[in-house]
């Protein structure tokens, strides 16, 4: 397979990131490494903030204090369509009047002309990917023409396409009924290592997020309750992961 | 499906009810058109054909066609902007503006008009300054197009703020996400995404904008071949008892009302999924 590891699969730091919605706190001086390659779980409860620090790593939110930064580059104030990560959503977020072809190929074809890659090179691009993802052949279809599972799987591809440092997905198989889950958690899990990238998914299923990370933090109600390989956490002394696992 | 028996009404009611609303349709919709084209054809083809090529006639036509065709265009660009911002970002104030944008359908359109009478009037806040600088705004198609575009404001921005409510911001931000500028991610990714429900609040917005009668009536000042639309010249033959050249503009009005009544349904039969967001 024709895909170059990126340049660089960038290491993720926040620094003591705050962040409040109108009426409540969503982070409280979150600090979080994750290394670069490094597969990383956000696990938590629904309004644990886990969507909430994923969405700042992605500059989807801006944080009202602290830092993000990739590798030693201080992209705190850099507009998402800046940071070159990857974002994969939970609703797959697809471009329903695009074929499958046109979405994974949305992000090269609005790079400037002077980056942009020629047509031909475009089409190769989102043949390979599309073959990465199991679904050769399908550059023709339509969104609404492919199950949950496929949209999902087309929603990877495109955020793949410019090569990112830096995938992020946002529950992911939120939306996916069990077996199909399975499959994409291994597809995921493939393709991370195939393509040599830092990734950071969010979940509330602590299975998942332990079948699939190489480390998982745990959140609880804006904080980090704790950070670690899945044994250290099942071996965890604090409460609140103890009860969460339960 | 077929409801069971015992659920539904008994047959003679249901005829009775699809009769009673089948003859009030005919009482109140088809009749009043039906009245309109007779009357408009009463002295033949001939006449109904002298009546709208005559210059007056085709003066109102001409300048009903400018006020649409500025009023419109406004009112599509405002309407997508005040969306856009009411349905994709949170700030304050944002129910007062929803109360806003809602305000010239619950105002008498003569209210609307008299508004500007008094701001752009000779009499009025600003009429002195503009006199001054030889700019008419009032008996002039600036004060005409005024009038429209407060008048059919709601039209674009009513049919598209539930609809883009309901879409959502991740379309967006995954174009974002992707790379793509304000810009490209509007062009690309929300204006297809609200194509039907703007051709739809346009449609509307256009025939009220051409079928404008109260609003314009204040402002216009009824100078026959110069600041009368369509309906305006209408009732100017009208009260002339020219009533064989009256019911020939009115059938241009009826006309275009009809082709709306068909676009619409159209647009309806084919996009009604995207359309029904407005509809709740």
């Amino acid at each position: 397979m024709n895909l170059q590891p990126p340049a660089t699969s960038a290491s993720v730091t926040v620094k003591s990131v705050s962040k409040r919605f109108s009426s409540f706190p969503a982070l409280n001086d979150v600090s979080l490494e994750i290394a670069p390659g490094e597969f990383m779980a956000l696990l938590g409860p629904s309004g644990s903030g886990k969507t909430t620090l994923l969405r700042v790593i992605a500059g989807l939110e801006v944080p009202d204090a602290g830092q993000v930064l990739f590798g030693k580059r201080d992209v705190t104030r850099v507009p998402v369509a800046q940071r070159g990560v990857g974002f994969v959503f939970q609703h797959y977020a697809l471009f329903g009047h695009m074929t499958v072809a046109e979405n994974i190929a949305f992000g090269l074809t609005v790079m400037k002309r002077s980056d942009r890659p020629s047509r031909p090179r475009i089409a190769e691009r989102v043949a390979e990917l599309l073959a990465l993802v199991q679904l050769d052949g399908y550059e023709k279809r339509f969104p609404s023409q492919l199950s949950g599972g496929q949209r999902q799987r087309i929603a990877l591809a495109r955020a793949l396409a410019r090569k990112p440092s830096i995938l992020l997905l946002d529950e992911p198989f939120g939306a996916l009924d069990a077996k199909v889950r399975r499959e994409l958690r291994t597809a995921l899990r493939k393709i991370h290592e195939e393509v040599g990238l830092t990734s950071v998914f969010v979940t509330h299923d602590h299975e998942e997020a332990f079948g699939l990370a190489e480390r998982v933090t745990v959140l609880g109600s804006g904080v980090i309750e704790e950070v670690g390989t899945p044994e250290q956490l099942r071996a965890s002394t604090n409460g609140f992961v103890r009860r969460f696992l339960e | 499906m077929a409801r069971p028996r015992h659920l539904s009404e008994p047959r003679p009611l249901q005829l009775l009810l699809i009769l009673v609303a089948l003859a009030y349709m005919g009482l109140m919709l088809f009749l009043p058109l039906g009245a309109v084209l007779v009357q408009a054809l009463q002295d033949g083809w001939t006449a109904w054909l002298d009546a709208v090529r005559e210059p007056d006639a085709l003066a109102a036509i001409r300048l009903t066609l400018l006020v649409a065709g500025i009023s419109v265009p406004l009112n599509m660009i405002f309407g997508v902007a005040a969306a856009w911002a009411i349905s994709k970002y949170d700030f304050r104030g944002k129910t007062l503006l929803v109360t806003l944008i809602e305000l010239p359908f619950s105002v008498s359109p003569v209210v609307s008009g008299l508004v500007f009478v008094l701001l752009f009037g000779a009499q009025g806040w600003f009429g002195e300054w503009l006199a001054a600088r030889n700019i008419e705004i009032i008996f002039a198609v600036p004060g005409l197009v005024l009038a429209t575009v407060f008048v059919t404001f709601p039209f674009v921005a009513r049919q598209l703020i539930p609809l883009m409510t309901l879409q959502g911001r991740e379309e967006e931000e995954a174009a974002l996400s992707l790379g793509a500028s304000g810009w490209q991610t509007f062009w690309r990714v929300t204006l297809p995404n609200i194509r039907f429900g703007l051709l739809y609040g346009v449609l509307l917005c256009n025939a009220r904008a051409m079928g404008e009668f109260g609003a314009v009536s204040v402002v216009s000042g009824h100078i026959r071949g110069e600041t009368n639309t369509m309906p305006l010249h209408v009732e100017v033959l009208y009260n002339e008892y020219n009533f064989v050249a009256a019911f020939a503009v009115a059938s241009l009005l009826a006309g275009l009302a009809l082709v709306t009544l068909v676009l619409k349904s159209f647009l309806e039969w084919r996009h009604g999924d995207e359309l029904a967001a407005a509809r709740h």
